[in-house]
């Protein structure tokens, strides 16, 4: 089939795609002209992040954590304020904007409002025959038949083309939208809560749907959730993320079988269980709320909520030891 | 390609969604749209064949027939040099409907391109934009009219000029609001994830999601400019007697409002008639082209 | 307890919209119990009827387009459907309370969190401001709001989500109500702050012994939380069940299909791809004929093209299937 032909040429097994060195992205809140000082949010605050070729790379974390804006700094829809971006052999941190335009067609992204991410004025066929005609992928035949292709690929029929979103339930909007990402045959995708707006019946579909597509075009996914469960069942390997830096990363099977982070732990033990038997098992429950990421606690910034904070913990804050395989961002990581 | 197997409930097709056939079934059922429709189009007509159906001639002035209640002859009375009222309307209706559209279109498309231009390129585009249109709704805009009246003559293509330059600034704000919303939408991130460029953007995303702004902003704006209209000539630089506009009959008429009220409350009428029925067009516009609203 | 003298009994409730294409009917033939201090779940997907349920009882559903009809709607010996609107709103807010999905949308965003948390005990039981204001810190101080008193005078954006909660729940029930229905109380919150939502919940139950009924779509929170369960589909209940036999012996089709499809995050990776039900959920307007759930169960037969009862399969249990109307095996013959 045709999209094979013109596929960016495959990577070695373990292939660094797409990785950032201490990205990070900073905003300004106030400090206009009357506002007083200014206060900054440090949505990103350091992340170092190698991503394999062909992988599932799950980002997990509560809302505020600063996940959407990670996988936004990386594919450059936001300029990040320090830190540096590598797609294969190019940085793109200081790209040019005509350059970066071209590459946007190996690194697309599938968002999470399948209502809001499909323009309600334009049909179907417009909407998947955009990203082809910006990057001159041929003559309209050749576009009218791409984008048949492409509705056919996520399970939708071609009639449909003519068709508005509007008339579309969530979860065919949803393969809308994958087919979009997918028009130009990227390699890299960020799915930013992709199936979390979906009826559960739905999002096993969509998810199969990824998967068999991962499969067929050689894709590594971004995957940015805030459910536990999807990831476990997605995931390859998977980084968790508190308050604008990652505190923990492994595969999946062994942060989820042993997670070392004790914010990790306890993230996990909050997920309601379907399982009725267990109900009454006691469980360790997180205390508290969320510091701001305007004002961050000194040292960790999870000890105000870690059950097992000594006082190394609020002086000193612990990095990542990065190094490919897993790592945690703790004093005192928990016994596997 | 192993293409995952479709749905089995699916329907074979959806309805077959064409635009302007939708859109004009969605209007023909809005039953105050179509009676606003065929107002204006009744109003449009008898504007262009006014030396056939009006009844009178405009400018026969006939001193023994002031003022006279409306009759057989005269079916809304005469003013105060004799002249026919509904004849005077219809020739009015040419110039007020003119004045009412013309400039509304030239300063909704100017204040349409500036706005979006400044919503989305932000930056310096957005503040000399704004700074301008800024200093536009500052300024006291009769008085601004007034100036291009005085300078470059009362006719009128320069009451078209003068109002063009009062309205575009409003226009221009309200575009570039909704453009700023429009631009953190997930649709618009997706058309820049892809590599769109930015013209594409501004007019085949974002352009199209205005339109129903801009078709309520139009409907108000005629009868705003007819009022423009008829304080310019009011004021004497706008258009001249013998001439007849709407704005023009209601402000001479309002002197002889107790002799004669329908002098002024005829055209008075008209005014309010036409506003009316421009407003119910553009609701049902707005709705018709809502493609979530079809089905 | 429980299924003696229900707090709330259902029988026959129907709810059917007009609209410019004819009547849809949204909700057909519901019937159910709420015990004494139990927690019944209401679970479904979107366009489930499950919402719809809790509006219908409220006699919040939209007039004039709505029409809502029930056989009886027994609260504590009281028949809502003979009610009319001056009756509902004494009900409302004061037998029977409502805790809704967004806890930011639902409260006034100018108005004090005491003056709102309050006002149904000025509308209900005409107390003044200063016992009322005493009454609110008390329930502050039962939905574990931490320094319950410097809240009081906040406005609802000075409060977290989690925070918010707490004080709608607090709000449901300040008039101590006899029921309280919850509308997809935690789906908009974190995963941590969910799990002490659900834990106040419970405490409340065994407590206060509040009744509730929990809507959601979410099958691990009926797990741990409820006591019973519908389960709705298309706008009917398909399924009725205590929790433990939903959950080891699902009767319905649909109910198995759903609980096969939910991503669990404490049971490792099963395969590549995740069972899931085929096709979408029906639209109220075009339902299939017979059995709303046949299109897509993998055990429809030709019976299905006939609409199914909800039969009683003992011990509290019923399931609107064929595969459990053991008296309808024989009509297969009959049909044409």
């Amino acid at each position: 089939m045709t999209h094979t032909a013109k596929a960016p040429p495959a990577p070695a097994q373990d292939e660094i795609l797409i990785s950032t060195r201490d990205l990070t992205k900073h905003y300004r809140i106030g400090g206009g002209l009357f506002g007083g000082p200014a206060r900054v949010v440090r949505a990103v605050d350091g992340v170092t992040l190698d991503i394999r070729a062909r992988e599932t790379f799950a980002l997990v974390g509560e809302s505020g954590c600063g996940k959407t804006t990670l996988g936004r700094v990386m594919l450059r829809l936001q300029e990040p304020t320090s830190g540096t971006i590598r797609y294969r052999d190019t940085d793109l941190t200081d790209l040019g904007e005509g350059a970066l335009r071209a590459l946007r067609k190996n690194l697309q992204i599938v968002f999470q409002d399948p209502f809001a991410s499909l323009n309600p004025r334009m049909r179907i066929e417009q909407i998947l025959a955009e990203p082809l005609r910006s990057h001159g992928y041929g003559t309209p035949a050749e576009i009218r038949e791409r984008c048949t292709e492409l509705l056919e690929m996520v399970g939708l029929r071609r009639q449909y083309l003519r068709s508005y979103p509007h008339q579309f339930s969530g979860g065919q909007r949803q393969r809308i939208g994958i087919a979009r990402a997918l028009a130009n045959k990227p390699d890299f995708v960020v799915c930013d809560e992709s199936v979390s707006a979906l009826d559960v019946s739905i999002q096993a579909q969509v998810l199969n749907l990824l998967g068999d597509l991962q499969d067929q075009l050689q894709l590594t996914y971004f995957f940015i959730t805030h459910d536990l469960s999807v990831v476990r069942q997605f995931a390859d390997r998977v980084g968790v993320m508190f308050l604008g830096r990652l505190v923990e990363v492994g595969t999946t099977e062994e942060l989820f079988a042993h997670p070392q982070h004790p914010y990790t732990m306890l993230l996990m033990s909050a997920v309601p269980r379907p399982d009725p038997r267990r109900r009454g098992e006691p469980r360790p429950m997180m205390q508290g709320e969320i510091p701001s990421p305007m004002n961050l606690p000194k040292g960790c910034r999870f000890h105000t909520r870690c059950p097992f904070a000594r006082d190394i913990c609020r002086a000193e804050e612990p990095m990542l030891q990065t190094g490919g395989g897993p790592a945690v961002a703790c004093h005192f990581p928990l016994e596997g | 390609m192993a293409a995952p197997a479709t749905p089995a409930t699916e329907p074979e097709t959806l309805e077959d969604a064409s635009f302007l056939r939708d859109t004009l079934r969605a209007f023909r059922k809005n039953r105050m749209a179509m009676v606003g429709l065929a107002f204006v189009v009744l109003l449009v007509l008898g504007a262009i064949f006014a030396p056939w159906v009006s009844p009178h001639d405009p400018y026969r002035v006939a001193l023994d027939e002031q003022l006279l209640p409306m009759s057989h002859t005269y079916w809304l009375g005469t003013d105060n040099f004799g002249r026919d009222v509904l004849t005077r309307i219809l020739y009015g209706a040419r110039i007020s409907l003119m004045v009412g559209i013309v400039p509304s279109l030239v300063s909704l498309t100017i204040g349409t391109v500036l706005g979006i231009l400044s919503g989305y390129l932000g930056g310096k585009t957005d503040f000399v934009v704004m700074r301008l249109a800024d200093m536009m709704i500052a300024f006291p805009s009769l008085l601004l009219a007034m100036v291009v009246m005085y300078t470059l003559g009362a006719n009128l293509l320069n009451i078209f000029l003068a109002l063009a330059l009062v309205g575009w600034a409003s226009v221009a704000r309200v575009v570039r609001s909704q453009t700023l919303a429009l631009r953190e939408k997930e649709f618009i991130e997706a058309a820049r994830a892809n590599g769109t460029a930015r013209a594409t953007i501004m007019f085949a995303h974002i352009f199209p999601n205005v339109v129903p702004t801009l078709i309520v902003l139009f409907s108000l704006s005629i009868p705003e400019a007819i009022m423009w209209e008829s304080s310019l000539s009011f004021l004497g630089v706008g258009v001249q007697p013998p001439e007849a506009s709407w704005g023009l009959l209601v402000a001479k008429g309002k002197e002889y409002i107790f002799q004669a009220p329908s002098v002024a409350i005829a055209p008075g009428i008209a005014i309010l008639l036409t506003v009316m029925a421009f407003n119910f067009i553009g609701d049902g516009l707005r709705d018709a082209l809502d493609p979530s609203m079809k089905d | 307890m429980g299924r003696a003298d229900p707090i709330l009994s259902v029988r026959g409730l129907s709810t059917a919209f007009s609209g410019d294409r004819g009547n849809v009917t949204v909700l057909d033939d519901v019937s159910f119990e709420v015990g004494r201090g139990q927690i019944v779940g209401l679970v479904g997907e979107s366009g489930s009827g499950k919402s719809m349920t809790a509006l219908s009882l409220m006699g919040l559903v939209p007039q004039p387009q709505g029409r809502v009809s029930a056989r009886e709607i027994l609260l504590d010996g009281v028949d809502l459907a003979r009610l009319d609107g001056a009756g509902m709103r004494r009900i409302r807010g004061g037998e029977m309370a409502m805790v809704f999905q967004e806890p930011m949308t639902s409260l006034n965003p100018v108005r004090k969190v005491w003056e709102q948390v309050g006002e149904p005990l000025a509308i209900h039981q005409g107390l003044g401001r200063r016992e009322i204001r005493a009454r609110v810190l008390e329930m502050f101080e039962l939905v574990g709001i931490p320094e319950p008193k410097s809240r009081l005078d906040a406005y609802p954006h000075q409060l977290s989500g989690g925070l918010r909660q707490r004080a709608m729940i607090a709000m449901g029930l300040i008039c101590e109500p006899k029921l309280l229905i919850a509308d997809e109380p935690t789906t908009a919150l974190d995963v941590t702050t969910q799990a002490q939502i659900l834990q106040l919940m419970r405490d409340l139950r065994d407590r206060v012994g509040t009744s509730i009924i929990m809507i959601t779509h979410d099958l691990g929170v009926i797990a741990e939380m409820c006591d019973v369960v519908n389960v709705m589909y298309a706008g009917q209940i398909v399924e009725q069940a205590d929790v433990f036999d939903l959950f080891e012996r699902p009767a319905h089709p649909y109910t198995r299909g759903l609980l096969a499809s939910i991503p669990r995050a404490n049971e490792p990776r099963a395969g590549r791809r995740m069972p899931s039900i085929p096709g979408m959920v029906p639209n109220l307007a075009k339902l299939p004929p017979g059995c709303r759930f046949a299109p897509r169960c993998g055990d429809a037969m030709p019976l299905c093209t006939r609409a199914p009862e909800l039969a009683a399969l003992g011990a509290g249990r019923s399931a609107r299937c064929w595969l459990h109307a053991p008296d309808a095996a024989q009509p297969l013959e009959e049909m044409p």
